[in-house]
């Protein structure tokens, strides 16, 4: 028998005016899962994340995590509940240096829960999160300002600030996008430390290669619909994604 | 001068340090001390406002004074403003905060008989309600959205005053009871004012501040922390209505009367000047640019009918020459002060 999922999307539906976004996407997630989400340009891969972190509202479609409906709640509520993400384009306090960024996220009620009421020293704690995702210590990185870090320590940052938040499910989007090769690899082994600890994991990705190696299941959308489900080199093989990709990938 | 140095032989070498050097352990809130003189570095510019503040109600001539009670009620606008604007919400209705208190007090204190050290207090915590609840509704506004209506209501207010006539109607309330006394009056808002500044720019810097200063870069990436942007941001509202609305309070007893000028457009536009010219972000500079402006207005009174054109002009010389505030020059200017060391 199968352990019900963590997260269950059905039959979810967006439309931006005349836009179908998403059409009848459904999927189940379970615990300690790695889910590539893929598609070209414009497939609705962010919107569908969107909708699970409400920050868009679905049409019509459930979305069930750990039993329970969260479909149409505030981002905020549904955050606490344990689903972090990061932005596609990252979002960093640019005024502040790189690890008072950390303190907001350290700041939710969702720590507060998950570590009993006992904040502790938070500027600590940040440099210690900030560590793992490798700024290094030594060097000071995390003392500098988020406004001249460069795109590769953004994107860590991003990332830190889900890591911070405790959660059981992280979906990052396109956290390797416009990274070099060097950086994407010195990232690969966080993620996996991640899965390790039993973090499911969803994640949104244009190189493909890296994700392959790492994902367990892909989904392909195209135009908003699920044209593919399955292990990495049965969902390139499939004629759908052929098509989909075919000029997208040239 | 180098050479010269190296050359002279014997004689200990020395080269100029900026004096922040030593203190400023890398990060701007912590320090290192090694000497008196380091400590008075920093506590020089905490110490001389709040020695000055305390000694000018003092060394002030009976005008001057009055004009002192108007420069802090015009720097706690400012401050009630620039948190405001550090939250990510652009005020332009100041006069709707000190309208609400100034109402507040002038009618528990006309129609309850309610002594003006009650009425202070409890038109502060009122006139703060009463303008959160009336603005809950736009806070999901953003920008120049939620300016407009913070705009509009204090107009609004006044014309619902003078069509339903109520406390007073176009006449107001006159005969409130004044203060018991006038160094109770002066010491009461320049302590106002001294608490509020130093305090808030405490809770500012806090990490509960950063959480509002965050709402104001980055709202979605606040709420992506699973914090409930809005409930923040009512918080910081009710703190920034609460300072307008005690000094409306505190304006009502010091007139002895309330009535539609209190929503006047001054009470607006004045802070919002005086947090320009001074330095947003700071409250010390919005304070500083009230220290400013409300007495310049009061010299340029002789002038007359040219009194607006010249102290307009004023505006656009400070904002022109030192667009980033006069508080953040001085403060970067101070930072930079050097001093000769032993190498």
């Amino acid at each position: 028998m199968k352990p019900s999922p963590l997260l269950r999307v059905a039959g979810l539906y967006k439309n931006f005016g005349g836009v179908q976004a998403i059409q009848d996407l459904s999927f189940d997630l379970a615990q300690g899962e790695l889910l590539g989400l893929i598609g070209p340009n414009g497939s609705g891969k962010t919107t569908a994340v969107n909708l699970i972190t409400g920050f868009v509202k679905p049409t019509e479609g459930e979305i069930i995590y750990r039993g329970q409906n969260i479909s149409g709640l505030p981002p905020y509520k549904i955050i606490r509940r344990g689903i972090a993400r990061t932005f596609q384009m990252v979002k960093p306090f640019y005024q502040l240096p790189a690890y008072k960024n950390m303190i907001i996220p350290l700041y939710s009620p969702r720590v507060k829960k998950m570590v009993g009421g006992k904040y502790g020293d938070r500027d600590a704690v940040a440099l210690d999160l900030l560590e793992e995702v490798g700024f290094e210590r030594d060097a000071f990185v995390a003392y500098k300002s988020a406004s001249v870090l460069p795109q590769g320590y953004l994107k860590r940052l991003e990332l830190a600030k889900a890591i911070a938040l405790q959660p059981d499910l992280i979906i990052l989007d396109e956290l390797f996008s416009g990274l070099s090769l060097a950086e994407v690899a010195s990232i690969v082994p966080i993620i996996e430390k991640l899965r390790l600890e039993g973090k499911t994991i969803i994640m949104i990705e244009h190189r493909l290669k890296e994700l392959f190696r790492i994902a367990d299941r892909i989904i392909v959308l195209n135009f908003g619909e699920k044209i593919a489900e399955g292990l990495s080199n049965e969902v390139m093989e499939s004629d759908a994604v052929k098509k989909a990709y075919l000029g997208a990938e040239a | 001068m180098r050479n010269a140095d190296l050359n002279s032989g014997g004689s200990k070498q020395r080269r100029k340090e900026r004096i922040d050097r030593g203190i400023k352990a890398r990060s701007s809130d912590v320090f290192a001390l090694s000497s008196w003189r380091e400590m008075l570095y920093l506590a020089a510019p905490r110490f001389i406002p709040i020695v000055g503040c305390l000694m000018l109600p003092l060394v002030l001539g009976i005008y001057w004074q009055k004009v002192l009670l108007s420069v802090a009620v015009f720097a706690l606008l400012a401050i009630s403003w620039d948190i405001l604007e550090q939250s990510g919400m652009i005020s332009l209705g100041q006069a709707l905060f000190f309208g609400m208190g100034a109402y507040a007090a002038g009618v528990f204190n006309h129609y309850f008989g309610w002594s003006p050290l009650l009425t202070i207090p409890f038109a502060s915590l009122l006139g703060g309600m009463i303008c959160t609840v009336i603005l809950l509704p736009v806070l999901r506004l953003r920008g120049i959205y939620f300016s407009m209506v913070t705009l509009i209501i204090p107009l609004m207010l006044v014309r619902i005053v003078e069509a339903t006539k109520i406390f007073g109607g176009t006449e107001g309330l006159s005969g409130i009871t004044p203060l018991p006394s006038k160094w109770l009056e002066l010491y009461l808002i320049v302590g106002a004012l001294l608490g509020a500044l130093f305090g808030f720019r405490r809770m500012m810097g806090s990490d509960y501040g950063l959480v509002l200063k965050g709402i104001n870069d980055n709202d979605r990436s606040v709420m992506n922390a699973g914090i409930n942007i809005y409930w923040f941001k009512a918080q910081a509202l009710f703190v920034a209505s609460s300072i307008g609305a005690f000094t409306g309070a505190f304006m009502t007893h010091v007139y002895m009367f309330v009535g539609m000028p209190v929503f006047a457009l001054d009470y607006s536009i004045l802070p919002i000047a005086a947090a320009v010219v001074g330095g947003p972000g700071t409250m010390a500079g919005a304070t500083l640019g009230a220290f400013i402006l409300v007495p310049l207005s009061e010299i340029l009174r002789g002038i007359g009918g040219l009194r607006i054109v010249i102290y307009g002009l004023f505006l656009v010389v400070f904002i022109v020459a030192l667009p980033e505030g006069i508080f953040h020059y001085i403060q970067r200017k101070y930072h930079q002060f050097e001093r000769w060391v032993e190498v």
